[in-house]
């Protein structure tokens, strides 16, 4: 009930202009509008983020051109894999794309993010081109890893994968806060996982540590419902993800509505950088596919569930129709940029689709930044490989 | 100078040296380390560098790794390497093969180090060597030293490294003395990862080991020293790499070859020197079969009696020697 109530009111306030924080420019175009975010709960905290926020035109635009990237890049995945152009693992962010987006919103240049497999989209919020990414679902030369990591290992600066062990990575996120603190800058580290990894004994092992040590780890535990294909509540006894850090404070947050989830990371960002340690954000989020391409994502729930929260909640449409009916932004504008998004994509598909893969040589590059085993054993004893050095290292 | 005091003293150089190393793992601080490997640091170089963890060893093992992609140069301690177990899938997933996936842009310069292999009378959990595990993984250094010179070297080399080194260390060695030379005691001593060292040359017959079991190969060598046969002893020191021009190179000067572990004989460090061996040319300089002399193939016992029988001991070497060499 209370995020529609949410919603009405804001739409409301934009259309009556009744609460005179708007700036208008020519043609009645808002330049900023205020909205009413959903609501927050709380856990081990006496007082959470701000329940409204202002949304400029510039960064509406940016933040709509975001997800809109981002389910195109996945729609574009499905398709190439599909075509069995991508191989193996292809996990899709399609219905989640308001976490990432809002996340990275409240990020400083200097924080650092780490994820598990369902990584594209963060790949290219972080930084990696279009090209970059689809070229490494391909498995080409132009990918961010050269094709070698593939679509569940991207790395850029500050992103730290791109992991495939469920639950590995929270540890690892934890290892980068820790680094962060030890250099002395305020930076923090997001570290997602999903409701499935929430049950992993080393998830807990690093609460206790992150919290003992007062790290500044922004857990990110993105509930789409499903570890594969369990439900959320035939895997947890408790689904309430954002208690489960027991002594680390949690927030509940609608993860399908990008400014609410702007807001809960910018105070998580706060909370991390002002030295009071460890919090942890459950993102309430969906995701329209299967777990991966080899998962229809049908049989554990229905088709019109999944119909129902693409027709309710999605973060998209919800996003658009907030900014469009504040005037923030005109559908114009928007079918334009949808337009020129599907253009860079789709010439970056094809460039994804036409790159060669790296050389032969590169089977054996790469193993080590400083290798001392000499030629690297072949197939057979009879003609070994010479390691050889491609990338940087980016700690020497 | 004791490996223990080896150990010690490598660490505090490579943290004077270098602010971006630090020490985590149980009982590291505060109680000076379960087997006293980490003493006085603590207390030199404060909470922030010396970090006692809970009993948590993946939650541990991964935050050192991931703070490692972010900069610093952890040295993780595993209170023994059984408890690694715990940890594995941070050491080779994350450790090991993380800047190859990333194509050499995610380097992990980080030491997973503590005791391994058989101790004394604490039965099968408790004793077991770990190096053919990691020495499998690509991606991974492994080093398994054996006196207070390989301890002091290859540490502090692990520790500059610019990749993962898993560090094997022996629980029954860290209070023995060995001599160390003046350069050893150099604060600039460092010794290559990847390179043997003949611990005692000799013309009859190549013996190669590592860690505790280079001090069988040395006293079986002594005793045969007496009956007129010169055995060649390489400490191999390094796992991964495997320093295969040097035992190459003893078998064309002796024609024999036997290897000795205490670990288990399958697709264990012995099996893959041989493996080597028959792959090349040196094959052609042996006159006889090559053997691995190894821990017996099963869990250790707790009974005493047993437990000695189910380690490699001076005697089945030099048994062996003889039977190879048709000597009385």
């Amino acid at each position: 009930m209370l995020p529609a109530c949410a919603r009405s009111i804001s739409k409301k306030a934009a259309n009556l202009k009744a609460l005179g924080f708007l700036s208008t420019a020519k043609n009645n175009y808002a330049t900023e509008v205020t909205y009413y975010l959903k609501p927050f709960r709380l856990h081990k905290l006496e007082q959470g983020p701000a329940q409204k926020t202002t949304l400029t035109k510039e960064d509406a635009i940016n933040y709509y051109r975001q997800m809109h990237t981002i389910r195109r890049m996945e729609t574009t995945a499905g398709n190439l894999y599909k075509e069995k152009i991508i191989r193996g693992f292809c996990h899709l962010y399609s219905g989640q794309e308001a976490v990432a987006v809002g996340i990275k919103a409240a990020l400083r240049p200097y924080d650092a993010i780490i994820t598990a497999y369902r990584a594209h989209g963060w790949t290219y919020l972080m930084g990696v081109d279009y090209l970059g990414v689809l070229a490494e679902l391909t498995g080409r030369q132009s990918g961010c890893a050269r094709g070698k990591g593939g679509s569940m290992h991207m790395y850029c600066e500050n992103f730290y994968g791109g992991n495939g062990i469920v639950g590995a990575q929270v540890p690892l996120g934890v290892g980068v806060a820790f680094a962060q603190k030890y250099q002395g800058t305020d930076g923090v580290c997001v570290t997602l996982y999903g409701d499935g990894a929430a049950n992993q004994g080393q998830v807990f092992e690093v609460y206790n540590m992150a919290k003992l040590w007062n790290l500044p780890c922004i857990f990110v535990c993105e509930n789409n419902g499903y570890g594969m294909g369990t439900s959320a509540d035939r895997a947890s006894a408790n689904t309430n993800y954002y208690t489960r850090g027991d002594y680390v404070s949690g927030i509940w947050v609608d993860g399908m509505d990008v400014l609410t989830v702007r807001e809960a990371a910018r105070y998580a960002v706060n909370h991390c950088a002002s030295g009071k340690g460890p919090i942890l954000l459950e993102t309430a989020t969906y995701r329209y596919s299967g777990h991966s391409m080899s998962d229809p994502g049908t049989s554990y729930r229905t088709r019109d569930e999944i119909q129902e929260v693409r027709q309710t909640r999605d973060p998209i449409t919800s996003f658009k129709e907030k900014i469009t009916s504040a005037n923030l932004v005109t559908p114009e504008e928007l079918k334009k940029m949808e337009a020129e998004i599907r253009g860079v994509v789709d010439e970056a598909t094809k460039k994804a689709k036409a790159d060669s893969e790296i050389s032969m040589e590169e089977l054996t590059a790469d193993i080590y930044s400083n290798n001392l085993e000499g030629t690297i054993r072949n197939t057979t004893p009879f003609n070994p490989l010479e390691h050889s050095r491609i990338g940087q290292a980016v700690n020497q | 100078m004791t490996v223990r005091d080896a150990l010690n003293s490598a660490l505090d150089e490579e943290m004077e040296k270098d602010d971006r190393v630090y020490i985590l793992g149980e009982e590291v601080a505060q109680y000076d380390g379960a087997y006293k490997v980490t003493r006085g640091l603590w207390k030199k170089y404060g909470d922030k560098r010396v970090i006692d963890t809970p009993i948590t060893e993946m939650g541990f093992a991964g935050i050192a790794v991931g703070s490692a992609m972010a900069g610093l140069r952890p040295v993780c301690e595993f209170m023994t390497f059984n408890f690694a177990m715990q940890a594995i899938d941070q050491v080779i997933n994350s450790a090991a093969k993380t800047f190859y996936m990333s194509a050499g842009r995610v380097n992990v310069p980080i030491v997973f180090r503590g005791p391994n292999g058989a101790a004394a009378g604490v039965a099968a959990q408790h004793s077991q060597c770990f190096a053919a595990w990691y020495a499998h993984c690509p991606g991974l250094k492994v080093v398994s030293p054996y006196n207070s010179e390989d301890c002091k070297g290859l540490l502090k080399a692990a520790i500059r490294d610019p990749d993962p080194v898993v560090f094997l260390e022996n629980e029954l060695l860290y209070g023995v003395q060995y001599e160390m030379s003046d350069e050893a005691l150099s604060k600039d001593f460092v010794l290559p990862i990847g390179k043997a060292h003949i611990a005692r040359p000799g013309e009859h017959i190549t013996l190669v080991a590592h860690s505790r079991a280079v001090e069988i190969c040395l006293e079986a060598a002594n005793e045969l020293a007496g009956k007129g046969i010169e055995a060649e002893v390489i400490n191999l020191r390094s796992i991964r790499p495997l320093d295969m021009d040097t035992i190459n190179a003893s078998i064309v000067k002796t024609n024999h070859l036997v290897t000795v572990e205490q670990g288990w004989p399958t697709c264990g460090v012995g099996a893959e020197i041989l493996s080597r061996v028959m792959e090349s040319e040196t094959f052609y300089h042996l006159d006889q079969p090559a053997i691995r002399i190894t821990g017996v193939d099963t869990p250790m016992p707790y009974t005493k009696s047993l437990e000695i029988a189910a380690l490699p001991q001076p005697s089945d070497v030099i048994a062996t020697v003889k039977k190879l060499l048709k000597a009385q």
